[in-house]
């Protein structure tokens, strides 16, 4: 944590000492079953956070109710000192279905969120344009979802998060459908968006090596009912290499916490 | 466009090779030039009584006679009248009620067993019903078509507005998308092919219906040209009024068809 107490006056540094998302105590029910137990989380700005953990373990719900699609039976969530009501544009979101809207072109997709705040016909364009050739789909403005594959629908629906400017990018399994060698190029390239704005990212993944390359932090959490269990800083240098010690150890880390072994330097919950 | 080469034929053990376009036109227009042939052979030669099968060539000449003495257009005009405006009519009444018992889980929970109730019906058992309340008038008639076409769009609109993806509308609502932009923009765009199933559904059945209830009670119309026809003893009239049945559903098929491909661009993409 040096990194913050340095006194440089770079952008990144001063930046990550607030709070982006403030989680505390939030439970979830559905009926009487607790699916989100009393779980606090402090997401600073600009950070890369992966939500990880077993299926049933609430990673999803949590990222669900960041979003405000779901309400807290307990506790509370803010973004930025506001407490979340409902969903809002300040947290973009992409889904593992990707949840294109079909009926659009992929260019009127993407400009979905400028075009609801009233952006002019020029400037929609302009927009569509840098985002589409930021996810590397310049040429497929008038497209239709259907007619992309699975990796490229993917980078569409990140087109069409980041093409709204969120603060916050929310993302729930998002490569969890594409073949290996597409999630890993995926991977990588939204890795290098992230390093170029670094916008705070919440990511949802039940694969340890996909956590282990992308986050700053990774949240183990538990089923039955869902907590948290551990929160594992993940200090290894960016660019980060699959190949690498670094990898590899951070890998070993996150499997033994997913295991349940005690992580040597581990934030406690309680912390 | 794709259009597969020969070679893949050559390689393709099953032969499974699908048809090109002209090759479909080429057996289409065989197989129907075929049988009349055939058909035309059998009748000409005596082979069959042609009162009770009539040659193509005599169903030509009634075609030609009825045409130039104006019953044909005549009841050609009134069928298709009545089936549009019976299908109109169930359309402006089932898609609202469809809407609102898709979107509203109390509405669809408060006359989703009423519907059960009523749906096994055929709709040719209450044409008698339709008689008794409304007499043999135009709306009788156009009563029953609509209450044929009715539950074909009602059922199919309301699946349309229940079965919106949800990570849809979260995608939307996180785009800053309020309730109005929702509705507009996934809702009702997610709706609308199961609309139009229920509205080409719906056509068919008003076919069916239009036809029995022509049948039983009509002075005008293709189903009371071939009752009439039946009295007269004149089989090729017969004939005519079911190939004009048969040629007014193909083209309003054709025409919804048209309607579909032009709204759901984004399906054919």
């Amino acid at each position: 944590m040096d990194r913050m107490s340095s006194t440089g006056t770079d952008f990144t540094v001063s930046r990550a000492k607030a709070s982006a998302i403030f989680v505390g105590d939030a439970t979830v029910r559905y009926g009487n079953l607790e699916v989100l137990t009393s779980v606090s989380l402090e997401v600073l700005a600009g950070e890369f956070v992966c939500l990880l953990g077993p299926s049933g373990c609430g990673k999803t719900t949590l990222l669900n109710a960041i979003a405000g699609f779901i309400p807290l039976a307990d506790g509370e969530i803010t973004v930025d000192g506001v407490p979340v009501r409902g969903p809002g544009g300040d947290r973009g979101m992409v889904f593992q279905e990707y949840a294109l809207f079909p009926w659009f072109t992929v260019e009127q997709n993407v400009v979905y969120g400028p075009k609801l705040r009233g952006a002019r016909r020029a400037e929609l364009r302009q927009i569509a344009e840098h985002y589409l050739k930021l996810v590397k789909l310049d040429g497929y403005a008038h497209c239709y979802p259907n007619q992309l594959s699975g990796g490229q629908r993917q980078r569409v629906a990140l087109a069409r998060a980041l093409a709204n400017r969120p603060g916050i990018l929310l993302m729930d399994e998002p490569f969890g459908a594409l073949d290996a060698m597409t999630r890993e190029s995926l991977q990588q390239e939204l890795l290098d968006l992230w390093q170029a704005d670094r916008r705070t990212c919440i990511f949802v993944t039940h694969s340890v090596g996909e956590a282990a390359f992308l986050a700053e932090k990774v949240v183990v959490m538990k089923a039955h009912p869902g907590r948290i269990d551990a929160v594992l800083p993940n200090l290894s240098p960016r660019p980060r290499d699959r190949t690498s010690d670094a990898y590899f150890s951070m890998y070993r880390r996150i499997d033994a916490a997913l295991r349940g072994q005690r992580d040597p330097v581990a934030q406690t919950e309680a912390a | 466009m794709k259009t597969p080469s020969r070679r893949v034929s050559e390689t393709d053990p099953l032969g499974t090779r699908p048809l090109t376009q002209r090759e479909r036109w080429i057996l289409g227009v065989l197989s129907i030039s075929g049988v009349i042939g055939v058909w035309q052979l059998a009748t000409g030669l005596g082979w069959i009584n042609p009162v009770l099968l009539p040659s193509p060539l005599d169903i030509a000449r009634a075609f030609w006679t009825s045409l130039v003495d104006g019953t044909l257009p005549q009841n050609v005009i009134a069928s298709l009248l009545r089936v549009v405006e019976g299908f109109l009519l169930a359309f402006v009444v089932a898609v609202p009620i469809g809407v609102a018992m898709g979107l509203s889980r109390t509405l669809g929970g408060l006359f989703d067993p009423l519907l059960e109730l009523l749906r096994p019906i055929p709709p040719i058992a209450v044409i008698p019903l339709a008689i008794l309340w409304f007499g043999i008038g135009e709306f009788s008639k156009v009563w029953i078509i609509a209450y044929g076409a009715f539950f074909p769009i009602l059922l199919n609109t309301m699946a349309g507005f229940r079965e919106v993806e949800r990570a849809q509308v979260r995608a939307a609502q996180a785009l800053g998308a309020n309730r109005y932009h929702i509705f507009r923009d996934v809702v009702l765009r997610s709706a609308l092919p199961f609309v139009i199933v229920g509205a080409r559904l719906g056509m068919s059945m008003a076919f069916i219906v239009l036809v029995a209830a022509e049948l039983i009670a009509s002075s005008s119309g293709l189903g009371f040209m071939i009752s009439d026809a039946r009295y007269k003893f004149r089989t090729d009239e017969m004939f005519l009024g079911m190939v004009c049945i048969g040629a007014l559903g193909f083209g309003l098929n054709v025409l919804l068809r048209a309607t579909e491909r032009c709204l759901l661009r984004w399906k054919s993409a």
